[in-house]
């Protein structure tokens, strides 16, 4: 974008001001991410820089809030570094366990998010869905809902869930999910399941659906030409869907706060005590681990969408 | 003839010759009319089938929760269920008779029968809803008559208390003494009933929540408009930058989006803390002086920096993809006729980005409206939203009644605003990224 040549003095002047203008902004929105890595090695429990920091002094850095992310909440963190304090980490301290939480509870989740809505995507993407509009609005609700009215509903849903059936006159027994795996991956998946529509239904747009038909003309059966037509044409819309499913779980700390029980604490939900109670760096390594995992799904999201708009020819590459 | 039937034009030109019009029939001999309706309404039923799974799974695990929850802001039977005489009592009798003897005995039994099965505390709590101040009634009484209670009970109930005789706490028994009430919605209007059952304001030092509805709204427009005159720029570099360049620093847009909300909470705390970065680079300066450190979180200006940063995004994604599509041609083409560099912006550039910007500006709204984490962490106490109040009732005084109230009417704003987002831009125009 250059100044045209036609441009009066001030125009020019103008130009340059609102290069400056954008400077800042893209200052301000990428300042708070990059800060946080610095400072996370910081030898000092603080969170600015020291004398020693802004000196390049290696005394001024470490690796200790590092480190603290495997010890915090180990039996015998002091012992040897031999096979038995890894194993001592592995199971016993809280990030590593939230980590797995996560992990745990990001996976399934993301599978229930995905599977039924790409499914519900190739139905809302067909020409004769009845009611399209109505159940698209409903099925991206989740997404609109302010948070924590759903983790309130779903607080008091999953205490009880069969109090559903009372209205029936039945008065079934059955276990609460509040405080249990699966209560909080049916969570995460309803929260998750509006992304991954949104991607599906946004890659089928411009899918020729008479693909589908000249499989079938061939003699191919609608599973064969979902997995051998549909599917790898859309694949790459499924994936990324799965990544914001995977990414919404993996972030989300309200509806854990909510629902899970003191065995399902997640990294978020590890976070948040972190910075209610005793604020320390430790938070701030795993902010730049975190940071440093959304920077590999945005590449990877990148990556698939170029790749989905060179299959569709919708981008000349 | 039999051919034909079969060949749908030979049909027409026999129809339009003016012919008698023979039925359209398919190969096996079924009205074509039929066969078609069956064959699409197969197909309605096969789309929908696939629907069919997630529209289930959302209904039951998202909106008859919800609704499940919404119940409690016009049901509680804490009190009815646990005082059935009483409550017989005052459904038989008008609103302002003077309780009589009947009355008093059906008191002072459903005091006893609750306290032995020891639900007094349950029903001191709800008539405590609804009159700050009264649970301590219920609950000491209830100790008192447990192992019985001699007529005549109004001077027995008055011995224990005087303030059994306070006509407000009887007005307050009949309010709560049915199930249904919308005492909670006037409860979170900051209203209450009187002795007469006139709805009423509550006192000055007692109004939190039409303020606390009205910040949420103002500091969300204000955040909005921040997203804008942030956004815009950004999005106007980006859509008229050649692809490779704007890709690239759409990075710098994607990587914040991307990025965990809670680390980017904590950021702006490192950030703006007063012993933190900004404070510091300020001192350093020489801008404020060492002991004049700004305090920029654990406030309203807190919430404002950190919620402008995280929903900026959703500002600068729509605002782009329109701006990717406005023909520069047209503000060449202003210029070329005489307008100034400002009139071809107001004039043509900018209308053409009014999709764009309704859809980002809705959307940081609708957002802003109900966001609760970072408010939590990081706005003090005069940086709090509704949210934070639905989620203190929730959590520390446990008046779910009330926080179902709360969220009834914050629900609303909510689906109001996303049916409106929906007729405008549609919610099949939404974009990720």
């Amino acid at each position: 974008m250059a100044v045209p040549s036609y441009a009066t003095p001030l125009e020019r002047v103008w130009h340059y001001a609102y290069l400056a203008i954008c400077v800042a902004i893209f200052f301000f929105l990428i300042a708070p991410i990059i800060v946080i890595m610095p400072l996370s090695f910081n030898a000092e429990p603080y969170f600015t820089f020291t004398e020693k920091m802004l000196s390049f002094d290696p005394e001024g850095y470490s690796t200790r809030w590092y480190e603290s992310l495997l010890t915090f909440g180990m039996q015998a963190p002091d012992a040897p570094r031999d096979m038995s304090w890894w194993a001592d980490a592995w199971a016993n301290a809280k990030w590593v366990k939230a980590a797995k939480n996560s992990i745990i509870i990001g996976v399934s989740s993301t599978i229930v998010a995905t599977s039924l809505g790409t499914l519900a995507a190739l139905g809302l993407s067909r020409p004769e869905m009845p009611f399209r509009r109505t159940i698209m609005a409903i099925l991206i609700s989740p997404m609109i809902v302010p948070l924590i009215i759903t983790a309130t509903g779903m607080f008091f849903f999953y205490s009880n869930p069969c109090e559903l059936l009372t209205i029936f006159g039945l008065t079934p027994q059955c276990g609460k999910l509040a405080g249990s795996y699966l209560g909080v991956i049916l969570a995460h998946a309803t929260l998750g399941i509006p992304f991954v529509i949104i991607t599906v239904t946004a890659t089928l747009v411009g899918f020729d659906q008479s693909l589908n038909r000249a499989a079938a003309s061939l003699g191919a059966n609608p599973r064969v030409t979902f997995f051998r037509v549909t599917m790898p044409l859309i694949l790459p819309g499924v994936i990324s869907g799965a990544l914001f499913a995977f990414v919404t779980s993996f972030d989300e700390v309200v509806a854990v706060l909510f629902i899970a029980g003191p065995e399902q604490q997640t990294i978020p939900r590890q976070m948040w005590n972190g910075i209610r109670e005793q604020i320390s760096p430790a938070i701030l390594a795993v902010a730049t681990l975190l940071v440093i995992f959304s920077i590999a799904l945005l590449t990877t999201v990148e990556l698939l969408r170029r790749r989905s708009e060179r299959i569709r020819g919708l981008s000349p590459q | 003839m039999a051919n034909t039937a079969l060949d749908p034009h030979a049909a027409i030109t026999t129809t339009a010759s003016g012919v008698v019009a023979q039925p359209l029939t398919t190969a096996d001999g079924k009205p074509l009319v039929r066969a078609l309706a069956r064959s699409q309404s197969r197909a309605r039923r096969k789309a929908f089938l696939l629907v069919l799974p997630l529209l289930a799974f959302i209904l039951i695990t998202f909106v008859v929760p919800i609704g499940q929850m919404l119940q409690r802001s016009f049901h509680n039977d804490g009190f009815s269920a646990n005082m059935p005489n009483v409550s017989a009592w005052f459904a038989q009798t008008e609103r302002g008779t003077q309780p009589d003897d009947a009355a008093w005995q059906a008191l002072a039994t459903d005091l006893q029968a609750s306290a032995e099965a020891r639900n007094i505390g349950v029903v001191g709590t709800r008539v405590n809803y609804d009159m700050p101040g009264t649970r301590s009634l219920f609950t000491s009484t209830g100790r008192k008559v447990r192992d019985g209670i001699e007529p005549p009970y109004r001077d027995a109930l008055l011995a224990i208390d005087e303030e059994w005789g306070d006509p407000q706490l009887w007005a307050t028994m009949r309010e709560v003494s049915s199930p249904y009430t919308a005492n909670f919605y006037l409860a979170s209007v900051d209203r209450t009933r009187d002795v007469n059952g006139d709805i009423q304001q509550v006192d000055e030092n007692q109004r939190v929540y039409v303020m606390l509805f009205w910040r949420t709204f103002w500091l969300s427009g204000l955040i909005t408009l921040l997203t804008f005159v942030l956004g815009f720029p950004i999005a106007h570099l980006l859509a008229t930058l050649p692809m490779r360049k704007s890709n690239l620093l759409m990075i710098l847009v994607l990587l914040p989006f991307w990025t965990s909300l809670l680390v980017r909470t904590t950021s702006w705390m490192v950030l703006l803390q007063q012993q933190g970065v900004v404070n510091d680079i300020l001192v350093w300066m020489g801008v404020i002086g060492g002991s004049q450190r700004l305090q920029m979180i654990y406030n309203q200006t807190g919430t404002i920096i950190a919620m402008t940063h995280i929903l900026l995004p959703f500002m600068i994604l729509p605002l782009y993809s329109v701006m990717r599509t406005i023909n520069p041609s047209y503000v060449r083409a202003a210029r070329s006729l005489g307008a100034t560099s400002w009139t071809a912006f107001r004039r043509i550039y900018f209308p053409q980005t009014l999709p764009g910007l309704g859809a980002g500006a809705m959307l940081v709204f609708i957002l802003a409206v109900g966001y609760y984490i970072t408010p939590a962490l990081v706005g003090g106490s005069s940086g709090q939203l509704i949210s934070n109040m639905i989620a203190q009732h929730m959590t520390s005084t446990l008046n779910w009644s009330m926080a179902a109230a709360l969220a009834a009417l914050l629900l609303g704003a909510v689906l109001v605003l996303y049916w409106l987002y929906d007729r405008l831009v549609g919610v099949d125009n939404l974009k990720l990224g």
